[in-house]
C-alpha cells in the first residue's frame, strides 16, 4: 500500500469552479434580486433615487447583522429565537442607563454586554444542560421581553444623547449610512469566519454530524457556546442601531424580528436542518427582502399585505429548484 | 447440466444489462442477475461492487439508466417502492427499516393493513393475520408487543414477517446475519429453508463465505459495478469465488511480521466506570498490536471510548510516555496522540455531508491552516497524500463522503487519523462488514503501521483476526480483564474459554 504508483489518483475537484458557481443557490438568488430590482424600477418612478434607495437599506441592515450570526448558528444545527427580545432587553438597559446620565460610550458597552450575557444565558441551557435550543430560546424570547415590560410598563425611555444618534441616523459619505458600513464590515467578518477559518469548518462539521464531529476531536459544545455568544452580541449591535435610529425605547421594540431574521437566513440558502449555507447567500437574501419591502412600500402596499409577499417569496424561492428538478425529470422520462 | 437447468425452471426475476450512473461513478455497468423460485442466490462482491445499488433498483428506490428488469418474463418498470412491492419484491435491509414505537402487528402491516368496510384499520384481523405470519416463522413474541422492547434478532423476524405479509415472490436479505448471535443465525437459516420450501426466490447478500456455502444454491459475482459470473454453488470452490470477487488471488493468511517492540507508549492504570467496566490496567509498547477480545457487551467499546475521552471514567489514569495525561474530550485525546476508529462508521466515524478532503483534514486543521485561516492548497495536499496511501476509490476529493461505499468510508476515517500522526490508534472492529479484499488491505496496512512504530489497539470479535494480527490479547468479560494471552497460549480455545468465563478448574471437573 505504500507504493503510491500502483494506487489510483483521485482528482481534487469533480466540477470546475464555473460549473459550481453557475449551479449554486447564490446565483439563483442573485438573478431573483436583479429581477426584483428591474421590476421595481419600472413599477415606481421614485425607486431609482439614491436617497430613497439609501433609506430602503434600513429595512434590512439591522436584521442582517443578526442574520449573519444566526446563519452560523443554524448551519451548526441550532437556532436562537430570542434575538428580538434580546434587542428589547438591551435597548431597555440602555434607556435605563440614560436615566442615570450614561454617555454614548457607556451605552454602547451596556448594549453589547447585555447582548452577550443573554447569548451566554441561552448557551448555558443548550450546551451545558443539553436542552434543545428551539425550546430554550422560545422560553427566553418571553423572558427577556418580559423583563423589559416589567421595567418599562407603558412608558418609553427617551433622552438619548445626541451623539448616540450617529449609529442609526449618521452618514459616512453622501447617501452611505453608518449602518450600511456596519453591514458590510459584519458581512465580511462573518463571511471570513465561516468560509475561511478552522472555526467555520467546525461549524459545518457539527451541522452535518455532531457525533462525527465530536469523534473527530472537535470541541462541539465550545463551538456552539461561542455561536450563541456571537448571536447575542450581534443582537446587541442591532439594539444599538435600532435604538439610535428610533431615539426611544419601548418594550415592544423589534417585535417579531426573530422570524424575519430566520426568513432571511433560510432565503439565503441556509439549510434549516443545519449543515449547509453561505454568508454571500444571506447578503443577497438581505437585499432581496429589502428590495421587495421597499418596492411594495413605494406602491403604498400596507405592511400586513407586505408580509404575504415575503412569505410567498420565501416559499417560492425555496420551491423553485425542486420544481425545476421535477420538470427536468419529467421531460427526460 | 440440462437437467439441472430444467429443475431450476425460469427465473422469477431477471435483471438484464442494467446500468446505473451516479455523478462521476458508474455504479452498475450492464449487469445481469437472475433469481429462481425456491432457490437462494448469493450476490457476492467487494464493497463498492454495486450490491446495494442493485438492491435499491430491485426495490424501486433507484431507477436504472439502462437495461431491462423482467418479472415472470414480463418487462416491468419499478418506478416506486410500491411498484416493487406490488411486483412481489421485498427486502430486509442491513439496517432494517421498522418503527420502534409501533406494535409488531402494525409494523408488519403498515401501508397495507386490512380494512373494515368503513375504511378503518381492522385491528382484530390485522392481529390475527400477524399471528399467522409469526407462527409460520416460529417467532416467539406477541403481535401486540411494542417493537422498542424487542431485541435485534426479534426485529429481524418482524422484518421477515413483514416481507411475507405482502405475498412476496422475491425476498432480498441484505447482510441479515450481521447483528445476530450464533444461535439466532441458525434460526435464520431454518427460516430461509422455510421460505425456499414455499417457492420464494431469495437474494442473499453476505460477506461471510461459510454462510454463502451453507445456504446458497446459486451465486452471482459483481466486481466494480460489472457482472463477473454466475452459476451453481456446488460447481464452485471458495478459492475460485474469491478470485472472481477480487480479480486476483487473495491469500487469506495474515501478514507475517517481526514485531519490534519499543518503550511503553501508553499506560492505563485503574480505569473504572460506574456501570461499564472496572479495574482496567494495561501497557502498550511502541510498535505493538494489542488485541481486545470478548463477547458482545463485555465493555470493550465502552473502555475504548473512555480512553478516547467520549465517556468519563469514574477513576483511572492514562500515562503517555510515562507522563500522566488528563483526557476529558476527544480533542484532548487527539492532542495526546490517541485516536479512535469507531465501529459505527456512518454516525461516529465519517462526517457525512462534508467532502472527502474536509473529512480527512478535520482533526489536522491546525497543521494545514495558518493562524486559524484555512489553506485549501495545503488541505488538498494532505488529503491527496493519505487518499493515495490508502488507495481510496472515489470520483474526486470534493465529493461527499456519503457517496462512498462502506469500505472506502472506513479508509477516509483511517486516513483522517493517520494524518494527525498519532502515537496510538484504537481500531474498533476495523473490518466488520467489509469484504475480503478490503480486509486483507486493512490487515496489511495495520502491520505496516506497527512496523513504522505506531502502537495499535484492536477491538475485534473475529477470532482469526485477533489471533492473526495481535502480538498480545487482552480478553474482557463483564467489564473486567479476564486474561492476558500471548505467545503459544494465543489459540482460539483459550480466548473463548476466558471470554465465556470457563475456568481451567471447571474445565478439568468437566473432563
Amino acid at each position: 500500500m505504500t507504493d503510491a504508483t500502483t494506487n489510483r489518483h483521485v482528482p481534487d475537484r469533480l466540477h470546475s469552479r464555473a460549473h459550481r458557481t453557475l449551479r449554486s443557490w447564490e446565483t439563483l438568488l442573485l438573478a431573483v434580486a436583479i429581477a426584483i430590482f428591474i421590476v421595481n424600477s419600472f413599477a415606481s418612478p421614485y425607486f431609482l433615487n439614491a436617497w430613497n434607495l439609501s433609506d430602503a437599506t434600513f429595512n434590512f441592515t439591522e436584521k442582517a447583522m443578526i442574520a449573519f450570526a444566526m446563519a452560523l448558528l443554524i448551519i451548526a444545527g441550532e437556532i436562537d429565537l430570542s434575538v428580538a427580545s434580546i434587542i428589547a432587553l438591551a435597548s431597555t438597559a440602555m434607556g435605563l442607563a440614560v436615566q442615570y446620565g450614561a454617555g454614548t460610550p457607556e451605552l454602547v458597552i451596556i448594549g453589547l454586554t447585555v447582548g452577550v450575557l443573554c447569548g451566554a444565558f441561552n448557551a448555558f441551557f443548550v450546551t451545558v444542560l443539553g436542552l434543545p435550543s428551539i425550546v430554550v430560546t422560545i422560553g427566553t424570547m418571553s423572558l427577556f421581553r418580559g423583563i423589559s415590560f416589567i421595567i418599562l410598563g407603558d412608558d418609553a425611555f427617551r433622552g438619548y444623547p445626541s451623539s448616540f444618534a450617529w449609529f442609526g441616523q449618521g452618514y459616512i459619505y453622501w447617501v452611505f449610512t453608518v449602518e450600511m458600513l456596519l453591514f458590510v464590515i459584519i458581512a465580511v467578518i462573518y463571511g471570513g469566519l465561516l468560509h475561511k477559518t478552522n472555526f467555520g469548518r467546525a461549524v459545518y462539521a457539527i451541522g452535518n454530524n455532531p457525533t462525527g464531529a465530536l469523534f473527530s476531536g472537535i470541541r462541539v459544545q465550545r463551538v456552539k457556546f461561542i455561536l450563541f455568544l456571537l448571536t447575542g452580541l450581534m443582537s446587541g449591535v442591532a439594539a444599538i442601531c435600532l435604538t439610535s435610529r428610533l431615539g426611544s425605547t419601548r418594550p415592544s421594540i423589534a417585535t417579531g424580528m426573530e422570524l424575519e431574521v430566520v426568513t432571511m437566513v433560510v432565503l439565503g440558502g441556509v439549510n434549516i436542518l443545519g449543515g449547509s449555507g453561505s454568508i454571500p447567500g444571506v447578503v443577497i437574501a438581505a437585499f432581496v427582502m429589502g428590495l421587495v419591502t421597499f418596492g411594495l412600500g413605494l406602491l403604498n402596499v400596507p405592511g400586513i399585505v407586505m408580509s404575504i409577499f415575503i412569505g410567498l417569496l420565501l416559499i417560492g424561492v425555496i420551491a423553485l429548484p425542486r420544481l425545476l428538478a421535477m420538470i427536468v425529470a419529467r421531460t427526460q422520462s | 447440466m440440462t437437467t439441472r437447468a430444467a429443475a431450476a425452471s425460469a427465473p422469477v426475476v431477471s435483471m438484464d444489462a442494467i446500468t446505473k450512473t451516479f455523478p462521476g461513478v458508474k455504479a452498475l455497468d450492464q449487469v445481469t442477475l437472475n433469481l429462481y423460485p425456491g432457490q437462494v442466490t448469493a450476490l457476492v462482491g467487494e464493497n463498492g461492487a454495486g450490491k446495494s445499488t442493485t438492491v435499491k433498483i430491485l426495490t424501486g428506490i433507484y431507477q436504472p439508466d439502462g437495461g431491462t428488469i423482467r418479472v415472470a418474463g414480463e418487462p416491468i418498470s419499478l418506478t416506486t417502492p410500491n411498484a416493487a412491492s406490488d411486483a412481489g419484491i421485498t427486502a430486509i435491509h442491513q439496517e432494517t427499516v421498522l418503527f420502534d414505537e409501533l406494535s409488531v402487528a402494525e409494523n408488519i402491516f403498515i401501508g397495507h393493513a386490512p380494512r373494515t368496510k368503513w375504511g378503518l384499520i381492522d385491528r382484530a384481523e390485522m392481529h390475527r393475520a400477524a399471528q399467522g405470519l409469526l407462527d409460520e416463522i416460529g417467532a416467539p413474541f406477541a403481535t401486540s408487543a411494542v417493537l422498542r422492547d424487542l431485541g435485534i434478532a426479534s426485529k429481524h423476524l418482524v422484518a421477515i414477517a413483514r416481507a411475507l405479509s405482502v405475498d412476496a415472490r422475491v425476498v432480498i436479505m441484505d447482510e441479515p446475519t450481521a447483528a445476530l448471535s450464533h444461535k439466532e443465525i441458525e434460526e435464520l437459516y431454518e427460516l430461509v429453508e422455510t421460505l425456499k420450501a414455499q417457492g420464494k426466490a431469495i437474494l442473499f447478500i453476505s460477506h461471510k463465505f461459510d454462510e454463502i456455502f451453507r445456504i446458497a444454491d446459486r451465486y452471482t459475482v459483481f466486481r466494480d459495478g460489472a457482472f463477473v459470473g454466475e452459476g451453481l454453488i456446488e460447481d464452485i470452490t471458495e478459492d475460485t469465488l474469491v478470485k472472481m470477487m477480487v480479480g486476483r488471488a487473495v491469500d487469506q493468511i495474515f501478514p507475517t511480521r517481526e514485531p519490534h517492540l519499543g518503550d511503553d507508549v501508553m499506560q492505563v492504570v485503574g480505569y473504572a466506570h460506574p456501570t461499564e467496566f472496572a479495574d482496567i490496567g494495561f501497557t502498550l509498547k511502541r510498535g505493538e498490536i494489542l488485541g481486545f477480545y470478548g463477547l458482545v457487551g463485555a465493555g470493550r467499546s465502552e473502555l475504548m471510548q473512555a480512553l478516547f475521552g467520549i465517556t468519563k471514567p469514574s477513576k483511572g489514569v492514562t500515562k503517555i510516555n510515562g507522563n500522566i495525561r488528563v483526557i476529558r474530550s476527544p480533542a484532548d485525546a487527539v492532542a495526546n496522540g490517541i485516536v479512535y476508529v469507531p465501529e459505527d462508521r456512518g454516525k461516529q466515524g465519517a462526517v457525512i455531508g462534508l467532502p472527502i478532503f474536509q473529512n480527512i483534514t478535520l482533526p489536522s486543521l491546525q497543521k494545514t491552516s495558518r493562524s486559524g485561516f484555512l489553506q485549501l492548497v495545503e488541505e488538498f495536499k494532505l488529503a491527496r497524500e493519505y487518499a493515495e496511501r490508502l488507495d481510496l476509490r472515489g470520483a474526486a476529493l470534493d465529493q461527499d463522503v456519503g457517496n462512498l461505499s462502506g469500505g472506502n468510508q472506513q479508509k477516509v476515517v483511517i486516513a483522517k487519523w493517520l494524518a494527525t500522526q498519532p502515537q496510538v490508534i484504537i481500531l474498533d472492529e476495523p473490518t466488520k462488514g467489509i469484504d475480503i479484499g478490503s480486509k486483507a488491505a486493512v490487515h496489511d496496512f495495520m502491520a505496516e503501521l506497527a512496523g513504522q512504530g505506531l502502537s495499535i489497539i484492536m477491538v475485534s470479535s473475529e477470532i482469526p483476526e485477533v489471533i492473526g494480527m495481535s502480538d498480545r490479547v487482552i480478553v474482557m468479560r463483564d467489564g473486567r480483564i479476564a486474561a492476558e494471552v500471548a505467545g503459544d497460549d494465543l489459540v482460539p480455545e483459550t480466548l473463548v474459554r476466558h471470554a465465556a468465563g470457563i475456568t481451567a478448574t471447571a474445565q478439568m471437573q468437566g473432563a
